[in-house]
């Protein structure tokens, strides 16, 4: 049976029923009260954790780490839930990163962050994260810390990655109209960026809890400080996609009636 | 010379609803990192299949069924029924579990009670046996209530705990047993077997509960007193788990009237049994272990009823805001569009009660938890020393507690510490007295001013409060309280508790200790009502002392056990000063510990100054209510004086006045203002009679006139409170359905 080492990355967003107003401050573009607001790991990562968890279970010998760059207090908060629905080793970067930081620029503290883990063996390494943020949907930081990494082998928009006994994983990635394209990846190291995989979110575990805590307090205690001050990115504007909330509270409505509403709101559109 | 200040520094006003972050630091779980596990696992339950099933209308019905059942299974593989076991059991973590189990009432209850009560009543169920079993009962029914490990096929033992009876027997009185404990059979040498008669009325947990402790009174000479029993589905007899309770509230937990007739073997009695003289002697009454089982128990309920107060403040925020918006004439960016009813300053006032109540209740709940865990260990060093120092026997043990609680006192009065250099007995006595009074203070205030409170909160929300729809729930949630006041012991039994507790000399002086600690608070922290509260205790203690030397008029003692029409009203009204006080000390933590966080450098100002304004507004009630109770007992017992001869002898007249009038100007509206006149023809003014004197009582009056003093600024920090509340940022959505 194959051995995976399987590295996460995965930063944290505001929780996503908060309203988010982009405001510039002394540091620049952030979201209004957003040291303030309740954190979640990033919803694309977080698909990429689970699925790295029960690839993991299902490999035995393999292991999995958590590399996130936050601010540490914060990511201590997600973890108290984040750290029951499955087993890591936590990595920190102590750094304010967000929608609004320079994809490289986090990408590099990134890279220095999984190079500094010891025991992470390349030949099977597997670096996992979300195909695009919930932050911001371009997509860049991945691939960037790929390239960094020199892993050339990358996937995007990862639904499945399914083992073979010989190591081999096919993999299957989103394109256009519901569909997937195949891939066959004959050994590791590659990198996977995760769209929603296939697995539900895993329920709290406080027992799983405590264990993954014993190792991610020493974790955030040593976690590098680490400034990303833009990297001379400089933007020019900043605004929500438009989007209206038109929620409508129904209860026992059947769903042919259901399906023909939403049949007439295509229609309008 | 300096003027004193009268000017309020512009504080920023509170940005975001106080999160995880500040609630860890508030409620004294900050280090606790299995804690807070525990919260976002019983809130991920809370929110998820919980609210599902109350928002698809699973309160409907009474009945037990399989969705209700399901909740059972998500408690379990959350942790939330593990919680209460010791690791060694299958439980999470070892040491005392009030502040846990609190935590997770909390939880669920922001969401439903009945789920908050069905996570909790196999503890309750389990209690005796925790706190009172013999080594080889803990080890058995603790293991086998613990929850299956992955893979492993079965079902946990769930208890429930019987002591209501039918009518007319236990309930508000728990020693009015009709449930009875008899010989059955006791062969020479073996263990006696005994036969167990009882019914049970509005039992927690009975549609599914596979062993069930019961309060039975003895029914033979054989058997020397009432004690606790474990009875077990499955023993010889019946085990009738009876009719369902047709409840009004809390819905998605299991009650029945259950009927046991079973034979048991004597080991079944909760806490083991000596044998003397051919007599069953149980090591533990039944009212001994219903007293070490409740004292934890009840914190959890009062905590219950405070965790609806604080989740009503999101949904009412978010429906005061959208009242208006859709409407033809409403544009965006209007102060109606934007602020709905939070234009108009009662429904901000008025939530902004809601909330201190809330915070009130909780800090004094959280705090009861976290006591009852310092001296869950203490307890047990205490019964070591009393060991080591050969003290044997109820009746001992008590005598020497007294002295210890002597001594603990008279070190608190001299200004020292109540247990220099660790003592454990002193520093044991010294706690358990504060416990015994903020326990039932837990229970009695947060669940049954938390019901009122509730109601005002209902109101906010228009018709919708009480509807199904109402966004968290909250008619639902008033309703729940109102249960939460009743079972595990209703206003009256906590009330008769502290009736006893609140006048320990060792509890006063400490009080005393807390009011001098208040007011030198309020020099560093003037805003959050520390000095005015501190004077409502010195009030407080005042009535107190008067009450219990004083007789009514007509000279029957005023402070007794058959005057509960005293002792009550004065109990409620420390709860009022004590949870008040509890809010008051969490605030100085927060600044303390909030500052050496750096994630917090950004919101803790902001949420500081409104906690504070909320606190001063508490205060502020908290002193009004005490004073209101003080006042009514201190002068409601003597008689109003009537317009016979000698009262208006004492009265000047108007005849007189006129006499005096061209050598005293002024005279007459000084003798209308400072006592009575009678007219012309001698007859006294058209009202009850001669004004009361109040010579006998200038402490009290000038302790109240002052009291109201206090109230000085109160109002200002409510109007910033409201302020802030049609600030604050709220989410988009309740992160749960209704
Ligand atoms: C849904 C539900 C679940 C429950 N679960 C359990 C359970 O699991 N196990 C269990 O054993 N019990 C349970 N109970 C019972 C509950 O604890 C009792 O209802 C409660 O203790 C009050 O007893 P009672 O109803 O007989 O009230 P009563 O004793 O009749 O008292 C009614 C009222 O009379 C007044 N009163 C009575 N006595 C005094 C007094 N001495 N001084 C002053 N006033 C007095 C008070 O106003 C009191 O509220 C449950 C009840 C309900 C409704």
């Amino acid at each position: 049976m194959p051995v995976f080492h399987v590295v996460v990355c995965g930063g944290l967003v505001p929780d996503p029923l908060q309203t988010l107003e982009p405001v510039q401050g002394p540091a620049g573009w952030g979201l209004k009260n957003e040291s303030m607001l309740p954190a979640i790991l990033d919803p694309w990562a977080a698909s990429a954790l689970f699925e790295a968890d029960s690839l993991a279970r299902a490999n035995p010998g393999s292991r999995v780490w958590l590399v996130s760059a936050a601010p540490k207090a914060k990511l201590q908060q997600v973890l108290m839930a984040l750290a029951q629905k499955a087993a890591f080793e936590l990595v920190a970067v102590d750094a304010q990163a967000g929608g609004f930081s320079d994809a490289a620029e986090c990408a590099s503290a990134l890279a220095a962050a999984v190079n500094s883990i010891a025991g992470l063996d390349r030949s099977r390494l597997l670096l996992f994260g979300g195909w695009e943020s919930a932050s911001r949907g371009a997509g860049a930081t991945l691939a960037i810390l790929g390239e960094m990494l020199g892993i050339s082998e990358q996937f995007q928009g990862v639904d499945q990655a399914s083992p073979k006994p010989d190591g081999s994983l096919e993999i299957l990635e989103r394109v256009e109209g519901g569909r997937h394209q195949v891939s066959l990846l004959s050994a590791p190291p590659a990198l996977l960026g995760w769209a929603t995989g296939s697995l539900p979110e895993p329920p709290n575990n406080p027992q799983v809890g405590m264990l993954n805590m014993r190792s991610a307090m020493p974790a955030l205690q040593k976690a590098a400080p680490s400034r990303l001050t833009g990297g001379g990115l400089a933007l020019s504007s900043v605004e929500l996609p438009s989007q209206r909330r038109d929620t409508r509270v129904v209860k026992d409505m059947p769903e042919d009636q259901v399906a023909r509403e939403i049949v007439e709101w295509i229609a309008e559109k | 010379m300096s003027q004193p200040s009268t000017a309020t520094p512009s504080l920023p006003l509170l940005q975001t609803l106080p999160g995880d972050e500040i609630r860890q630091i508030l409620w004294g779980f900050q280090d606790r990192f299995e804690l807070q596990m525990l919260v976002q696992s019983a809130r991920s339950v809370a929110r998820g299949p919980v609210a599902r099933l109350v928002a698809q209308g699973g309160r409907a019905s009474h009945d037990w069924n399989k969705d209700k059942d399901a909740l059972l299974k998500a408690f379990d593989e959350s942790g939330v029924t593990a919680a209460f076991l010791d690791p060694a059991h299958g439980g999470l973590f070892e040491g005392p579990k009030h502040l846990a189990l609190g935590l997770i009432a909390f939880e669920l209850a922001s969401v439903d009670g009945g789920a908050a009560t069905a996570s909790q009543a196999g503890n309750l169920g389990l209690a005796p046996i925790h706190e009172v079993g013999t080594p080889q009962q803990v080890e058995r029914y603790m293991s086998l209530a613990s929850p299956p490990k992955p893979g492993e096929a079965r079902r946990p033992l769930r208890a429930a705990f019987a002591l209501t009876e039918p009518l007319p027997f236990v309930g508000v009185e728990t020693g009015l047993l009709c449930g009875k404990v008899r010989v059955a059979e006791w062969k020479e040498g073996g263990e006696p077997l005994l036969e167990i008669d009882k019914r049970g009325r509005f039992i927690t947990n009975m549609d599914y509960a596979g062993i069930v402790t019961a309060a039975v009174d003895t029914d033979d000479r054989r058997v020397k007193s009432s004690c606790m029993v474990i009875l077990e589905e499955g023993d010889p007899g019946l085990f009738d788990r009876g009719a369902a309770t047709r409840k009004l509230v809390h819905q998605l937990s299991s009650t029945r009237d259950p009927n046991f007739r079973l034979k048991i073997p004597a080991s079944r009695i909760v806490g083991g049994y000596t044998v003397k003289d051919g007599v069953i002697v149980p090591n533990y009454s039944h009212a001994e272990v219903i007293e070490a089982v409740f004292k934890r128990t009840r914190v959890t309920v009062g905590l219950m009823t405070s965790a609806k107060l604080l989740s009503a403040v999101e949904p009412v925020i978010r429906y005061q805001r959208q009242r208006f918006r859709g409407g033809a004439t409403v544009q965006p960016g209007t102060p109606r569009h934007d602020l709905g009813i939070q234009m108009k300053e009662d429904a901000l006032h008025r939530l902004v009660d809601v909330w201190a109540m809330g915070e009130a209740g909780a800090s004094l709940g959280f705090a009861t938890a976290r006591l009852y865990d310092e001296l869950d260990p203490l307890e047990k060093e205490k019964n070591r020393e009393l060991a080591r120092r050969g003290v044997q026997g109820a009746r001992a043990r008590m005598k020497e507690m007294a002295g210890v609680e002597a001594r603990a006192a008279e070190l608190v009065r001299a200004g020292k510490s109540a247990a220099p250099g660790g003592d454990p007995l002193l520093r044991f006595a010294a706690l358990d007295s504060v416990a015994n009074v903020v326990c039932p203070a837990t229970k009695l205030w947060n669940t049954g001013q938390g019901a009122n409170a509730m109601r005002e909160a209902v109101s906010l929300m228009g018709g919708y409060g009480i509807t199904e729809d109402c966004p968290g729930f909250l008619g639902h949630k008033w309703m729940d309280a109102q249960l939460e006041a009743t079972y595990e012991g209703p206003e009256a039994v906590q009330r008769r508790q502290l009736s006893l507790t609140m006048a320990q000399p060792l509890f006063l002086e400490q009080f005393r200790q807390w009011i001098r600690d208040l007011k030198s608070l309020a020099a560093r922290r003037p805003e959050t009502g520390a000095c005015g509260l501190g004077t409502a205790m010195q009030l407080w203690l005042w009535t107190l002392g008067h009450l219990q030397d004083s007789t009514d008029a007509d000279g029957t003692r005023l402070f007794g056990p058959n005057r509960q029409g005293v002792t009550f009203p004065l109990a409620d009204a420390l709860c009022w000063l004590l949870a008040s006080r509890q809010q008051i000390l969490d605030l100085a933590d927060l600044e303390a510990r909030g500052a050496a966080n750096p994630a917090l450098a950004e919101t803790l100002p902001s949420t500081l100054a409104f906690l504070t304004d909320l606190a001063q507004v508490q205060a502020a009630r908290a002193c009004g209510e005490a004073g209101r109770l003080c006042a009514e007992l201190v002068l409601g017992y003597q008689r109003h004086p009537v317009w016979d001869a000698e009262a208006c002898q004492a009265c000047f007249s108007q005849a007189e006045l006129d006499g005096l009038e061209p050598y005293a100007p002024g005279l007459d509206s000084v003798a209308y203002g400072y006592s009575d006149v009678l007219d012309r023809d001698g007859k006294p003014p058209s009202k009850r009679g001669p004004c009361p004197s109040t010579a006998g009582l200038p402490a009290f009056l000038r302790l109240r006139s002052r009291l109201d003093a206090c109230l000085t600024g109160c109002r200002l920090a409510k109007d910033r409170a409201a302020r802030a509340l049609a600030r604050v940022m709220i989410p988009e959505a309740l992160d749960y359905p209704q």
